[in-house]
């Protein structure tokens, strides 16, 4: 007893620098986050309670809001599946010893780490903008275009997609470690057994990475629906709102057009559209995802 | 037979190479475009190697603007990232020691807590926490970025609880043993043991830290107070900017502590991301 209540105060001091910082800088204002959008809030007045308002017009009346979900959509959609199948095709590339391949890993992971900055979200703007290195390029191979590849509607979107594939490193790094892991024997077995190595990829190595695709999925998904810095400075949504992700109209909602509860509202929505995919991801898992226990 | 293995070796490396060469090549197109001249960069955007090597680029850009010059924005960086970076190790550290060691009653309720705070959207917390650090006064200061880390950072926790998890337990007792109370074990056992998770998650807090741009950008309103991201972004406005080279050029700096950092330390930053899955 007298064990247990010492550890038990051992236990919340030492967790007590996270947990001050949880209340005061998570817990507090994700419950504001909730009230304010239940109000009319402007951030510089007091917030006016008008109860479901935010959402009913956001979900009835905002087609806006309709438009940024929908290319939100069609950016994760396309982007997260090309995004880990490429990161598995390379990881596959790299999992086999072969001379070079620790500096082609360094080459392979570097945009990933560059990826979010500034300065990378402007060398994008610049090739792909108005005289850009894509535009001389097109030309050189006689292929004049009246708008750049971000200056049309139509193509705007691809070049943010073609920057998210191309930070792939992470997921290729886990999957290579997850490759690593699978034992030498199971192959060699196989082999003695007759199977040619496109059998060996089905029956052993495709069963085997299922669960960590499942994770990689759930982390890309989670962070795929919430890109920001990079459309915001790239495209700031345009052209015609063309690449107006979710996250960059709640930002203008919020803050340059001051409808702080709506905003909140939107990052509610955002949550709870997060949380039940997620929810679904790990609920259908056990239909697709190898238990290597044995237990079905 | 040995033919075949030196024709699919070759297939490889042609593949591969290419591959790396197109992954880099935008980072090499701003490493070169920062010594190039304004027309060089538009009339010859294709080609990789300036006409004509111009270092004034690095001269000019310094100046940076509105009076404010980019080594002002470079120590203003250095004070958030190195604040925040130094206070999440520790703080995670320790943390982490209390989840991963102590069976304390509540800590699997906490745990998930933490775990489910690696879900929320940054977006939730952006007008509350605002509205927070603007009634403690801490608007143009740097504190809305730096002091929220002595709770650590739920990444890291996770990383050094699995961390320490791994080290044997049998160290601690007999730390006990030899009169280590908990905060003596913690320093002197697992702390110089975690080195390697310590390394990783500040390496990785470093560039989060180093590039975060919405932070700043919401906080901190005054030239004078600018990190790096947030000047380039405004020396970088389309509509504004003349000096294209300048700007390349304090572009390519803006990113040279992150690519430094990486080529000498990734070991640490493979095995960070192998055992926890930390995006880059």
């Amino acid at each position: 007893m007298h064990k247990q209540r010492k550890n038990n105060l051992q236990g919340y001091l030492f967790i007590s620098p996270w947990l001050i910082c949880f209340l005061i800088f998570t817990l507090y204002p994700v419950c504001m986050s909730f009230y304010y959008s239940l109000t009319d809030f402007d951030i510089l007045s007091a917030p006016n309670f008008v109860g479901l308002e935010n959402y009913r017009y956001l979900l009835f009346k905002d087609r806006k809001f309709w438009g940024s979900v929908k290319v939100t959509f069609l950016y994760a959609c396309v982007s997260i599946p090309l995004r880990l199948v490429f990161a598995f095709f390379v990881a596959n590339l790299l999992s086999k010893p072969h001379r070079g391949q620790g500096i082609y890993r360094t080459l392979f992971y570097l945009p990933s780490i560059v990826g979010e900055s500034v300065a990378i979200a402007i060398v994008w703007r610049t090739i792909f903008g108005k005289n850009g290195a894509v535009d001389s390029l097109l030309a050189s191979l006689g292929i004049v275009t009246k708008y750049s590849m971000l200056g049309n509607p139509d193509t705007a979107i691809w070049t943010l997609i073609l920057m998210s594939v191309w930070q792939f490193g992470s997921p290729m790094l886990i999957f290579l470690a997850g490759l690593k892991d699978i034992p030498e024997t199971y192959y060699e077995a196989a082999s003695i057994d007759g199977a040619n190595s496109f059998q060996k990829f089905w029956k052993i190595t495709m069963p085997l990475i299922t669960p960590i695709f499942l994770f990689n999925l759930v982390m890309q998904t989670i962070t795929g629906f919430m890109v920001f810095t990079q459309g915001y400075i790239i495209t700031s949504g345009g052209p015609l709102n063309s690449t107006l992700f979710y996250v960059i109209y709640l930002y203008q909602t919020t803050f340059e057009h001051f409808e702080a509860g709506r905003g909140s509202a939107m990052a509610w929505l955002l949550l709870a559209f997060v949380g039940i995919l997620t929810a679904i991801l790990f609920s259908t898992s056990k239909y697709w995802v190898f238990d290597e226990n044995g237990k079905e | 037979m040995k033919k075949q293995k030196k024709i699919r070796a070759v297939i490889y490396h042609v593949f591969c190479s290419a591959l790396a060469f197109i992954m880099i090549w935008p980072v090499l197109w701003l490493c070169f475009s920062a010594f190039k001249g304004k027309e060089d960069i538009f009339q010859n955007a294709g080609s990789l190697l300036p006409k004509e090597w111009i270092f004034e680029n690095f001269v000019n850009g310094w100046k940076g603007f509105g009076g404010v010059g980019f080594g002002t924005f470079f120590r203003n960086s250095f004070i958030v990232t190195v604040g925040a970076t130094a206070l999440s190790t520790f703080f995670s550290a320790l943390v982490a020691y209390g989840f991963a060691r102590i069976p304390f009653k509540g800590r699997g309720f906490f745990f998930a807590c933490m775990m489910m705070t690696l879900m929320l959207p940054t977006q939730v917390l952006m007008v509350p926490q605002y509205m927070l650090f603007s009634k403690l006064g801490w608007i143009n200061t740097y504190l809305p970025l730096i002091v929220p880390y002595f709770g650590g950072y739920a990444f890291f926790i996770f990383l050094c609880v699995q961390f320490i998890k791994g080290i044997p337990i049998e160290l601690d007792e007999s730390a006990c043993i030899d009169g280590c109370g908990r905060l003596g074990t913690f320093f002197q056992i697992i702390l110089p043991l975690s080195k390697s998770a310590l390394v990783t998650s500040a390496i990785f807090s470093f560039y989060w830290r180093w590039s975060d741009f919405i932070g700043p950008m919401l906080y901190l309103k005054k030239p004078k107070l600018y990190t790096v991201s947030v000047a380039l972004k405004l020396f970088a406005d389309p509509n504004s900017v003349t000096d294209w080279g300048a700007m390349f050029a304090m572009s390519f700096l803006s990113l040279l502590p992150v690519i430094l950092i990486f080529l000498l330390l990734q070991k640490y930053i493979v095995e960070g991301i192998s055992t926890t899955g930390l995006k880059g």
